[in-house]
């Protein structure tokens, strides 16, 4: 074997030296910003996904975002499965509104076939969406009191939101990926003690909310914290396409229930809360907010659901009752052919949209005439806002990233699909 | 005139323009803090006194939560006839409409002329398992349920979880002779 020549320069004398000419230029003071990361999986942020910040002192200066890192090929999957089992793959968007998500997945594929929903599924779609919507924001909320280190709230309102989440195991028989909704209808329906379980739930938590408000609204930390940090302007916000709650706080009062009512939001009272500034402050306002007006629609839904059937008469999508299945030879074909085939919409495309938590979520379908989507893409409301969130946070100091990702509500499942 | 709940906050806007000197001082604010914290713990004293547990750890799988929602999508069981073999036909349903891909399949010829079909294999991978319950409801003979109960959905290496027919028969037996009023999910 031939001996390996060594160059001068990597001499163990000469690593030395330079390694004493490196330590001095550590130590010395520089004009260079410094890099630093935070995430992937950093504790401090929810979510998956990784910044890259530049800082001079402690002041962020450049500032890089990549998401991706929790993708899972959501919209690829629903293109090799058919509508009806492409479901369960929209629980796991935004994981604590599996109901905004799987009825937005559903009303769209009903507006393809043209399916009419029945009253009482209309009117119970519209409960669950607002009681999903409680839940989210609850958590939103709860992150960023302990973000910023509340950690009191955090509990109380996890509490809270677990107390609804177990009572929606009582209704769909799973406290989080709940796979409720079918096309044209439910996968079951609920009993009027449930709804009223429901509603004395939604009482309970209103002692809690003044807790929380006590807490938070008159703290000068809280306030400090968030007032002022974070502050986006109408224009920015719409030209980078964000929607939902953190448009609303800066004025603007774009709200899908209200813009294009779907379900039955037109046919109860609410209002739509909107903010000043568009920062933390504002953000967390309009949540609270959402909160109060979501408990106003739930009350008056549980008021007005009217009996009947949840499934609607057009067999064309959805499953047919069991003891058909079970006791006639036609239904036993149309059952074979929808679990083998999958139900078979027209040739077209089509956009439907619903008030996810964070914003508008759409679903864009392409079908060509099979049982399987050609094409699915998902709006998701997320992604949308990490667009943005660079010009946001840049100026402000290393700390208040953690408040501001929090206050966006990035939903790592919806936003890599 | 809107709709109104008696008692809900009705958050004001805080204002940063607003803020009162007792705000700025903030040692008012400790003193609510305290004060609600304090609330909730004599509460929740109370309640644990008075035998009225609220929330409880439960240590999985050792235990199981006793107050389970009877709706509960949780483990699988396969239904038996009376003479202890399983409903299934092997009709491929619930591996069809499966959107994790996890339920296996094999069928063979059944002694039984009227039934003539009967799974060799019967293996669901519980590890890719994702609970949405669409087995159940795509099965036409009411073949395949899920129980409430979660016990010992829990294995050492992913090929444990992978359970076959006759633990999906065995581990709680459920017996349905009646062809034509069967399971309603």
């Amino acid at each position: 074997m031939a001996e390996i020549e060594i160059p001068a320069k990597y001499k163990v004398e000469e690593v030395l030296k330079r390694k004493e000419i490196l330590e001095l230029t550590i130590a010395g003071p520089t004009d260079e910003p410094m890099r630093i990361n935070l995430g992937p999986s950093h504790p401090a942020m929810h979510g998956t996904i990784k910044m890259i910040a530049e800082l001079v002192g402690e002041t962020i200066v450049n500032l890089d975002i990549e998401p991706g890192f929790l993708h899972r090929g959501m919209e690829k999957m629903c293109e090799v499965h058919n509508y009806n089992s492409a479901l369960p793959y929209t629980d796991r968007l935004n994981y604590v509104t599996a109901f905004i998500n799987n009825f937005g997945y559903a009303a769209t594929i009903e507006k393809l076939f043209g399916i009419e929903i029945t009253e009482r599924t209309s009117w119970l779609r519209t409960l669950f969406s607002e009681l999903s919507r409680i839940t989210d924001h609850y958590t939103c909320q709860a992150a960023i009191c302990s973000e910023i280190g509340a950690m009191t709230p955090f509990l109380y309102l996890m509490q809270a939101r677990d107390y609804i989440w177990e009572h929606f195991n009582w209704a769909t028989g799973a406290r989080q990926t709940y796979s409720y909704s079918r096309i044209g209808g439910l996968a079951k329906d609920v009993s009027r003690e449930w709804l009223d379980k429901a509603k004395e739930i939604l009482l309970d938590n209103i002692p809690l909310l003044h807790d929380v408000h006590g807490l938070i609204d008159k703290n000068r930390i809280f306030l400090d914290r968030t007032q002022g940090v974070g502050e986006i302007s109408k224009e920015d916000a719409i030209n980078a396409g964000i929607t939902g709650p953190f448009l609303r706080s800066t004025g603007c009062d774009y709200d899908v229930r209200k813009a294009m009512p779907y379900f039955k939001y037109d046919e109860v009272e609410w209002e739509v809360p909107v903010g000043k500034y568009g920062d933390n402050y504002d953000r967390w306002y309009i949540r609270m907010r959402e909160i109060e007006e979501s408990f106003k629609i739930c009350l008056q839904c549980i008021e007005k659901i009217p009996e009947g059937p949840v499934n609607s008469d057009d067999y064309m999508a959805h499953l047919p009752e069991k003891a058909e299945v079970y006791g006639s030879i036609e239904g036993l074909i149309n059952h074979f052919k929808i679990v083998i085939d999958g139900p078979k919409p027209p040739k077209g495309n089509i956009y439907h949209c619903v008030e996810g938590a964070n914003g508008e979520l759409g679903y864009y379908v392409v079908s060509d005439g099979t049982g399987t989507a050609y094409r699915l893409h998902v709006r998701a409301p997320s992604f949308l806002i990490m667009g943005a969130l660079d010009k946001i946070i840049i100026g402000h100091q290393l700390a208040d990233i953690i408040p501001i990702f929090g206050s966006v509500n990035m939903v790592g499942g919806e936003c890599d699909r | 005139m809107s709709y109104q709940i008696p008692g809900l906050p009705d958050m004001e806007y805080m204002d940063r323009q607003k803020r009162t000197f007792l705000t700025q001082i903030y040692y008012r604010e400790v003193a609510r803090g305290v004060w609600i914290t304090t609330k909730h713990f004599f509460r929740n004293m109370w309640k644990w006194m008075t035998f009225r547990k609220g929330g409880v750890v439960v240590q999985y799988p050792e235990e199981t939560r006793p107050d389970m929602s009877p709706n509960n999508r949780g483990r699988h069981v396969l239904v038996q006839r009376s003479n202890g073999e399983s409903r299934c036909v092997a009709c491929q349903m619930c591996g069809t409409v499966c959107p994790a891909e996890c339920i296996t399949i094999e069928a063979e010829e059944s002694k039984n002329s009227t039934i003539q079909r009967k799974p060799k294999v019967f293996d669901i991978d519980i590890s890719r398992c994702i609970f949405c319950g669409f087995c159940v409801e795509a099965c036409p003979v009411d073949a395949i349920r899920m129980l409430a109960s979660t016990e010992n959905l829990v294995g050492y290496n992913r090929f444990k979880m992978i359970y076959d027919k006759d633990t999906l028969l065995n581990w709680h037996p459920v017996v349905n002779d009646d062809v034509v009023h069967g399971y309603n999910p």
